[in-house]
């Protein structure tokens, strides 16, 4: 052999191995009167509001602010995708978009890695901050306490029902289980007495990422008892204890008992996707674990018209454990408007910001996207209360709602949650062992920082 | 030529592609050696500190990266040293006896599996493989009991699907090498009386042995780095049963941020890959 082989072939083998690491960008720098605005497209080809909606919002800019433009960048991906993509956005000025449609619970994270611009010093000009509600305005706040993001709404989360399909299990039209244990008795008799209906969608895994972690495994441990996630008082996070095991275990017990979609469905990164577009409307799910927004999948120019929709099912409140007190549980999230800190027009982003957010568009994203509102002259808008059925029922659950922890480990938190979920679903493992390899995980992404409850 | 001037000279005309390689190639290939030893992250705490060897140990003790180096061994065995290697083999052995009309078909369905964009072969086997797909429909048709093989046998579909994809490549480099062999060789032996088996064992395989080599290099290391075929078909999952090291490292480093452990992972990659190519140099003895 002669001497240069092994380093070509070292060469060769690296070369691979970088090219697998290096991330490519797209986009060229930037453009005085150009605002870029990246935003998540849903992955459903046929839900298009949000575009909608930002294109009537691009025109009216582009009226108000002659020579200026506007430059939509739609991304089309699941969430965590998404967010990775932004990130590697945000790494460059050349590839840094303007405005950036974050969702609240990664916001920490990025503005601990300096990815985001403060927004305070335009907020005390800006008449519109006084209508948003103080937890809105806390949803984008920082450890340093300044704000940077602009949410633009809201969502809670409880139990959707089919009323035929209980019909026919015998199960009551007014349905509101008291506890954990009512939900699987309700499941299990759909299971028995409809064949072919799936009983109970609860949301797991590593494909739904966030979606199972905060619809699924959270709306189940925070109904477990105080602060079971992240303890403010000690600011530490709390080592998976005996609720968090019982979540994993009401998981498992979904999915070991056939009492959840198939496990392979489940798993599936689009299984919201097909939950809000085929197994509600065509009369296949009894129950699901969900969010307030499902109803903008079936409204006019929805992925999937549904007109009977908001007679045929119901909403029920999400209980606790053990119907403890409150006796109701609800997460909330939200999405929030951010500049990132290479941006080149971060002026002229924000005005944008200011068009999206004048009361009519705001109350009119609301109502299209079936948000809950976050600024006190939409919650009062007529147009909005009455713009879905059921949107009072979610706006009612607000009282009940947590919020996740606002730090920025917390994404890394919640993909080891969704690791944990997917290996009860899959029967990898039990509750035990899920959560201990949880509290390994934990351990590390926290430096070792852990309360234990 | 030893002349001082014209020594220097010589370099003249390929300092631009050197210039070129240093900046582009070696360049950030430093840098991701740089980025392996450090804690960096995509979001978080900003800032990359030097962390020594912290990364490398992190991953001989987590579970997780030892569950994706099994796999990868499995992957790259059961795809590329029997799969794609033997079949390939086969198919050039069975190709030079065939006729002419039956070479063409075979060989272009072949080499079409193999010039098929990854992304549009993983979703083609992705529909194959799935609970409503092909197989199944073809299993039900025979009455045969079918599965959800994608969820139940994750890393042999993958493994598969692999084969399905790079045979052609085995096929061709066997084609050629096979060409090479002297008839009048294996008349001689036929004259003996040396049976088929034995002739490929004594005749054939031993005059194709630095192809053989070669081949199984080649095909190695590319089956060692596949990711979208793996990622489209099953992202690793269910839970980690098809999570080799290539999408082990996708999730560390963009999906859990840990950019810095990625790339450790993406160099012990490498060690791997370093590893096979000397065991096949040692056992061919092959001039590269």
């Amino acid at each position: 052999m002669r001497p240069t082989a092994p380093l070509i072939l070292i060469t060769a083998v690296t070369a691979l191995a970088a090219g697998t690491l290096t991330a490519c960008g797209g986009g060229s720098g930037g453009d005085p009167d150009t605002v870029k605005v990246a935003y998540n497209r849903s992955t459903d080809n046929k839900i298009r509001f949000k575009d909608a909606h930002l294109e009537a919002a691009k025109k009216q800019f582009e009226k108000d602010h002659p020579g200026k433009k506007i430059k939509l960048i739609p991304i089309q991906a699941p969430d965590n995708d998404y967010a990775t993509k932004a990130q590697q956005m945000m790494r460059s000025p050349k590839t840094a978009p303007d405005l950036l449609y974050e969702d609240t619970f990664r916001i920490n994270s990025d503005i601990k890695a300096g990815y985001l611009k403060p927004l305070d010093t335009y907020l005390p000009t800006w008449d519109q901050w006084g209508q948003f509600v103080d937890t809105a305005k806390a949803a984008a706040k920082a450890e340093d306490g300044k704000t940077y993001g602009i949410p633009d709404g809201t969502d809670t989360r409880g139990l959707w029902f089919n009323k035929a399909i209980f019909a026919k299990a015998g199960l009551p039209a007014d349905w509101q289980p008291k506890n954990w244990a009512e939900i699987l008795d309700a499941a299990r008799t759909v299971r028995k007495k409809v064949p072919g209906a799936i009983p109970l969608n609860v949301y797991t895994g590593k494909g739904p990422g966030e979606a199972a972690v905060m619809q699924g495994f959270e709306m189940l441990l925070y109904g477990t008892g105080e602060d079971p996630l992240y303890d403010p008082s000690a600011k530490k996070w709390v080592a998976a204890g005996k609720g968090f095991q019982d979540s994993l275990d009401f998981v498992h017990t979904v999915y070991s008992e056939k009492l959840g979609p198939d496990v392979s469905d489940a798993l599936d990164p689009n299984v919201g996707t097909r939950v809000a577009t085929e197994w509600f409307p065509e009369g296949r799910l009894a129950i699901s674990l969900d969010g307030s927004w499902m109803g903008q999948n079936w409204v006019n120019k929805g992925p999937k018209e549904w007109p009977d929709w908001g007679k045929e099912l119901a909403q029920t409140p999400m209980p606790t454990q053990n119907g403890q007190a409150p006796g109701k549980v609800s997460m909330s999230g939200g999405w929030a408007w951010s500049i990132p800190q290479k941006s080149k027009n971060p002026d002229l982003a924000f005005d944008f910001i200011k068009t999206l957010q004048t009361k009519e568009n705001a109350t009119r994203w609301c109502v299209v996207a079936a948000q809950i509102a976050v600024r006190k002259d939409v919650a009062a808008e007529p147009k909005y209360l009455k713009s879905m059925p059921g949107i009072d029922f979610f706006t009612g659950l607000v009282q009940y709602t947590h919020y996740r922890p606002a730090l920025p480990v917390y994404p890394q938190v919640s993909t080891a949650i969704g690791e944990a979920m997917e290996k009860v679903t899959t029967g990898d493992a039990s509750a035990a062992d899920a959560a201990k390899a949880y509290n390994d995980q934990l351990k590390t992404i926290v430096d070792g920082a852990v309360v234990t409850k | 030529m030893s002349t001082r001037g014209t020594g220097l000279w010589r370099w003249v005309p390929i300092a631009p592609a050197t210039a070129l390689l240093l900046l582009f190639l070696a360049g950030p290939i430093g840098y991701c050696v740089w980025i392996a030893f450090t804690n960096t992250q995509l979001t978080g705490a900003s800032g990359s500190d030097f962390v020594g060897l912290d990364n490398f140990r992190r991953a001989f003790a987590d579970g997780d990266f030892r569950n994706a180096v099994r796999l990868t061994l499995v992957f790259t065995f059961v795809s590329a040293v029997l799969g794609q290697n033997t079949l390939g083999l086969a198919l050039a052995g069975l190709m030079r006896a065939a006729s002419r009309p039956v070479r063409t078909v075979t060989g272009t369905l072949v080499i079409t599996a193999w010039v098929l964009p990854e992304i549009v072969a993983a979703f083609l086997l992705y529909t194959f493989f799935r609970r409503e797909g092909t197989l199944n429909a073809v299993l039900d048709w025979l009455h045969l009991p079918s599965q959800n093989w994608l969820f139940t046998l994750p890393i042999l579909a993958v493994s598969f699907a692999n084969v399905w994809r790079g045979t052609a490549f085995s096929m061709l480099i066997y084609s050629a090498a096979l060409a090479e062999i002297p008839r009048d060789i294996t008349e001689a032996a036929e004259v003996d009386g040396a049976s088929g088996p034995r002739r490929v064992w004594h005749i054939t395989l031993p005059m194709i042995r630095r192809s053989i080599g070669t081949n199984l290099m080649l095909n190695t290391l590319s089956t060692l780095s596949v990711f979208g075929l793996i990622w489209a078909m099953t992202r690793g999952g269910p839970g980690n049963r098809s999570q080799t090291l290539p999408v082990f490292m996708y999730d560390q480093a963009f999906l859990k941020s840990l950019i810095g452990y990625g790339t450790a992972v993406a160099l012990l990659l490498l060690l791997v890959g370093s590893l096979f190519s000397i065991v096949y140099l040692r056992l061919m003895k092959v001039e590269v």
